[in-house]
């Protein structure tokens, strides 16, 4: 197999690679989402940028990732979701993505647009994530759209899917998941997860059903209390561990802005480092970092994880 | 269990507002589906032209106002509208129909001269559960049926994004991530039912796009079409 981006030549190296997150939101203005990605340079190998996340209408995910490679020099993972777009648009954006040195693509079904913030909006779904998974490996593997038509110079990019190891009844999205396998996916991240037993679970279920989708981990080191809280409550299917919920809020309890942030960082790193480090000896082939606008954490926790590696 | 197409009635304040500025009109209920689970048949219309003439009175301060109330048996049969009407039609200036669009219409056709309004949304079709009274969309005419792939459950109508390779990252323990996780998700039923039914290896079959041709409106079916009357004639 051919490594078309720095994500996928670092998996089939058989490096344990770290991947981040980035939103860019309704603004035009990219200068903040480029200068969080600066500081992960040479820890993330690559970081997605987020498509109308939540089903919000956002700046488009198409030019923000262009943007970040080009300013920020941090490769992107570029997440396109089927909820906006039918399978003309979403032909043309990978071409054009493809035309921009975009080198991965995330293909997402994407919320419902009535859970947005234009409840009122026409969703599509013309295709899901395993048909999209499956019309840009014919673009790139065979040259053609969906119709069979020829590409004039076809896309040379990766495509990821998302797999939720949360699900319940685990066994229907371990077989979603094998369709996008049987469709070409390249490599998956995962939900938010907390625990190994999580983990096992996941690459339990991948060897029942013979699924070796290289898959990076997803995991979630929570700024502040805030967002532990607000996660824990409004995400369904997840929660934050009780004990971990704690913590951070006896540390919210800290009046000196700057102890408290340290020790936010030192119960992140606490918990995060230990669980990656045990991620790595899972069948796991990395780790998705999804800590938005906490740059410094996931830097810390990445340099940490592979200095004593 | 039956079948029907579902309506409901239009707010009265909105039903008023359209029918400003005429002064005979006719009621017209549909004993068809809209008649069968008391939205909009007989009685119904009745009740709304009573309501109506309140209205007028109290809202446009008419007093002369003629509304009438009456139904037919199908509001889609150009033939029954026709002979139930002919000799009546002249005496309104407008037709309030309680049936479904296709009915709206059907009275429209059949009475170009004349405008039909529809007192009623027509939302979509709907299986009836008569014990508690609900009513639940199960097809939604897609005109490629897989119910033979899916466990006999449609994630068309059932889905809430119409998914073909569900479920999505939506579901939580079963329910779906639109309305509150209220309603069942359709893929986790076909999940369930093809497990029942020894036939995961269906579910886990990548199932490709659609030619979304089959269901471009406006659909017909021309010609060979034999009328029977219903009843199995
Ligand atoms: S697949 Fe669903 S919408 Fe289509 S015809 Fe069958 S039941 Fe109706
Ligand atoms: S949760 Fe289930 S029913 Fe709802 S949109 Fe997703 S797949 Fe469809």
């Amino acid at each position: 197999m051919e490594a078309y981006s720095n994500l996928m030549q670092a998996i089939l190296d058989g490096e344990f690679v770290f991947t981040g997150e980035l939103e860019p939101e309704k603004t035009t203005n990219l200068e903040e989402l480029v200068e969080g990605a600066k500081p992960l340079v040479g820890y993330a190998v690559a970081c997605n940028v987020t498509d109308n996340p939540q089903s919000m209408a956002y700046m488009s995910s198409l030019v923000a990732s262009y943007i970040v490679q080009r300013d920020a020099g941090m490769e992107t993972i570029y997440q396109l979701r089927c909820s906006d777009r039918n399978r003309l648009a979403l032909t043309a954006d990978i071409l054009g993505a493809a035309a921009l040195g975009l080198r991965n693509v995330l293909a997402l079904t994407g919320d419902h647009v009535s859970l947005g913030d234009n409840p009122g909006a026409k969703s599509v779904y013309d295709l899901d994530s395993a048909l999209l998974t499956y019309m840009i490996r014919k673009m790139v593997d065979e040259g053609v759209d969906l119709a069979g038509r020829p590409i004039h110079e076809p896309p040379k990019l990766h495509v990821g899917v998302a797999v939720n190891p949360n699900a319940d009844p685990l066994e229907a999205e371990i077989m979603k998941l094998k369709r996008k396998e049987v469709a070409g996916a390249d490599f998956a991240q995962t939900q938010v997860i907390y625990t190994m037993e999580k983990v096992d679970s996941l690459f339990d279920a991948y060897s029942q059903y013979d699924i070796k989708i290289p898959t990076l981990i997803g995991i979630f080191p929570m700024k502040n209390y805030g967002v532990a809280d607000y996660f824990d409550k409004n995400i369904p299917g997840v929660s934050v561990p009780k004990e971990l919920l704690e913590t951070l809020k006896k540390a919210s309890e800290i009046t000196d802005k700057k102890k408290r942030k340290e020790k936010y960082m030192e119960i992140n790193l606490d918990y995060f480092e230990a669980f990656v480090r045990e991620i790595k000896k899972s069948d796991a082939r990395g780790v998705h970092v999804m800590a938005v606008g906490y740059e410094e954490m996931v830097r810390e926790l990445i340099a940490r994880v592979r200095g004593k590696a | 269990m039956i079948c029907v197409i579902v309506v409901e009635q239009k707010p009265l304040e909105d039903i008023l507002e359209m029918v400003k500025g005429y002064e005979r009109m006719l009621v017209l209920g549909c004993d068809g589906c809209a008649g069968i689970y008391q939205v909009g048949g007989e009685k119904q219309a009745e009740m709304l032209s009573s309501l109506l003439r309140m209205g007028e009175k109290t809202v446009h301060n008419k007093e002369n106002s003629k509304i009438e109330a009456s139904a037919v048996l199908r509001q889609c049969d150009k033939e029954i509208v026709r002979e139930a009407l002919e000799n009546t039609i002249g005496d309104y200036d407008v037709i309030l129909s309680m049936a479904c669009g296709a009915g709206v219409q059907t009275v429209a056709e059949v009475f170009p001269e004349t405008p039909v309004l529809p007192a009623v949304n027509t939302k979509f079709i709907g299986m009836q559960d008569r014990e508690l009274g609900d009513l639940h969309e199960r097809c939604r005419a897609c005109g490629d049926c897989i119910l033979d792939e899916t466990g006999g459950i449609c994630p068309i109508a059932r889905c809430a994004k119409s998914l073909l390779n569900g479920p999505c990252g939506g579901q939580v323990e079963g329910k779906c991530e639109v309305g509150g996780y209220e309603h069942d998700c359709a893929w986790i039923l076909i999940y369930r039912k093809l497990k029942e039914f020894g036939k995961l290896d269906q579910f886990m079959k990548l199932r490709l796009m659609r030619d979304n041709r089959i269901s471009q409106s406006p659909r017909d079916m021309k010609g060979g079409i034999k009328y029977t009357g219903g009843g199995g004639e």
